[in-house]
């Protein structure tokens, strides 16, 4: 399947795409986009049709929180993921058993397109839960008989001794935890010898990082894209060429798009991923806008592998990824004018501190905000952290300052500063 | 009567950086308005300034106009004899009254000396002291 000829592969992915507009076609927001665009599964003929059929945006699968667009019974879903969502509802993403199945399957391919398999010790260090990079792997690792350490989060000594002492060969995590990993190996004067790969994914990481990474833990580093609309990881992985991730094209419809207009760009421009899956049951996703930024490369790959894409490089929106999890700026927003103790205005600070992304928010605060007491001061700016760690999910350290401090904007507001340096 | 005892401090946040304090005393300055006594504390990024002063809501409109948030606190001035000894007198008479301190801050003027306390009881506290033979801080010393 990694090496189908092209033409097989078309006519592979047309047959798919027709299966899976049938199946979109049993949602409810389907029937009515369909209908709106005066377009029916029965139009599209061709690959190249694709272009005639609505997207699919993010708004729309919170709008359809919980269980509005899964194309299957209940009783058929077999498993629930969730990420977060800009005004606290999360997306829910629904799995029948053949979802899971496929979703193992492309996750095994990734790992024995680098050369994994039955005789690694694999440590999942990545959060297990609603998260999808956990079980995803998990289930993967599992399917070609790597032996597998659900490690998961947090305890960094723990988990340095366990790679030492299960001599584990290979390591998922974020690229941030990573490296927090290498610095703690390091101070305990560990050298993680039987290390040899390492998949670092969740969040964008740059060539620089790679170097670090590899040179601190004695890896070899793979890029792994994926979001959990599309299962979770898994969508494209580096092969040991690493230019470029192959996206798998069996699964997955690619397209690039100018983001503004929505057009479909020439190859090897850069622009707005846009996929439609091709064999998901539970929740088939028409056209879906992903938001991240990259191309497809045009040149062939020495694997023999199919069309690649470009390494992430960035979003067409605002949302931000802090630790692995994705934050948009109107998330806090929502919290912070849901408080009567804060202002007007506030502004976003991302810090990279010791290789992890620390996220600092300073918040005016309002009139009614003030009783004289310092204590009571303290109390205000735990509580707003608080309030926004239930909603991103993420500790964030806040911080109160005067009102009328913090720049006022004409027109748009900038109100997020990156300051994580150059990816 | 226990009220004429209480005076009006003003709490002024701050961010806790160079300047915001010589923006305050500039702005009273301007104002024409005399600080008596104040401290400033401080917490993870920001503080209080806390001030007597001797036109407490000319203060307040000031700095309030200025984009400043002010508020007043109840606080009340135990005077003190400015020679060893004097605040371990005070100090003893209030933990004999039971009197809980949230803070406390101090001055020593021309005449005598001041210990300016936050108190969660404060008319109690008044009362406790004064039955106690300790000597108050009249509030119409600020208009």
């Amino acid at each position: 399947m990694e090496t189908i000829r092209p033409d097989e592969l078309a006519d592979l992915q047309l047959k798919r795409l027709k299966w899976s507009l049938h199946q979109a076609q049993k949602v409810g927001l389907y029937q009515r986009k369909f209908k709106e665009a005066g377009i029916s599964p029965d139009d599209i003929r061709t690959l190249d049709d694709v272009q005639k059929l609505p997207f699919t945006y993010k708004q729309e699968l919170r709008a359809g929180y919980p269980f509005g667009l899964f194309a299957v019974p209940m009783k058929e879903i077999v498993r629930i993921h969730t990420t977060s969502g800009t005004t606290g509802k999360p997306t829910v993403v629904g799995y029948t058993r053949q979802d899971l199945d496929n979703w193992s399957d492309l996750i095994a391919r990734n790992m024995t397109m680098i050369g994994l398999g039955e005789d690694d010790i694999f440590q999942n260090a990545v959060n297990y839960g609603l998260f999808t990079g956990g079980l995803g792997f998990h289930y993967g690792a599992e399917k070609i008989g790597m032996t597998v350490i659900p490690s998961a989060t947090g305890n960094t000594r723990r988990q340095i001794e366990m790679i030492e002492d299960f001599g584990v060969t290979a390591i998922h995590c974020t690229p941030s935890y990573a490296l927090h990993l290498a610095e703690v190996a390091e101070s305990m004067g560990k050298t993680l010898e039987t290390l040899k790969t390492g998949i670092f994914g969740a969040e964008p990481w740059s060539e620089s990082m790679r170097v670090e990474l590899e040179r601190r833990l004695g890896v070899k580093a793979y890029d792994s894209y994926g979001l959990s609309e599309m299962y979770g990881p898994g969508v494209a992985f580096e092969c040991p060429e690493r230019n470029g991730l192959h996206i798998w094209h069996d699964c997955y419809l690619a397209e690039i798009i100018d983001p503004e207009t929505g057009e479909r760009l020439a190859p090897g421009e850069r622009g707005e991923l846009v996929i439609t899956p091709l064999v998901k049951e539970a929740l088939p996703l028409i056209r879906y806008r992903t938001g991240d930024v990259t191309r497809l490369m045009d040149d062939e790959c020495a694997c023999g592998r199919g069309c690649k894409i470009e390494r992430i490089t960035g979003r067409s929106d605002d949302m931000l990824v802090i630790r692995g999890i994705n934050v948009f700026p109107s998330q806090i927003e929502h919290v912070l004018r849901a408080l009567p103790e804060v202002g007007e205005q506030f502004i976003v600070y991302i810090d990279r501190v010791k290789h992890l992304d620390e996220m600092t928010i300073e918040v005016e605060m309002s009139r009614a905000g003030f009783s004289g007491e310092l204590q009571e001061l303290a109390r205000m700016q735990k509580g707003i952290a608080g309030e926004l760690h239930n909603t991103l999910g993420l500790r964030t350290a806040v911080k109160l300052v005067e009102p009328g401090s913090l720049p006022r904007f004409e027109g748009k507001a900038k109100r997020v500063i990156d300051r994580r340096g150059v990816l | 009567m226990e009220k004429s005892y209480i005076v009006k401090q003003i709490s002024i946040f701050s961010e806790n950086r160079p300047g915001r304090l010589a923006a305050i005393a500039g702005a009273l300055r301007d104002a024409g308005i005399n600080i008596f006594a104040f401290s400033i504390a401080e917490a993870d990024g920001f503080g209080v300034v806390r001030a007597l002063v001797d036109r407490p809501e000319d203060a307040h409109r000031t700095l309030t106009d200025l984009g400043f948030r002010v508020s007043f606190t109840d606080v009340i001035g135990v005077k003190m004899r400015d020679e060893p000894g004097g605040l371990s007198d005070i100090a003893a008479l209030l933990g004999d009254a039971g009197i809980n301190i949230e803070y406390a801050y101090a001055y020593s003027g021309k005449d005598e000396a001041v210990l300016i306390l936050r108190v969660d009881q404060v008319e109690d506290a008044v009362r406790q002291i004064l039955d106690r033979g300790g000597e108050l801080l009249k509030a119409s010393l600020s208009r």
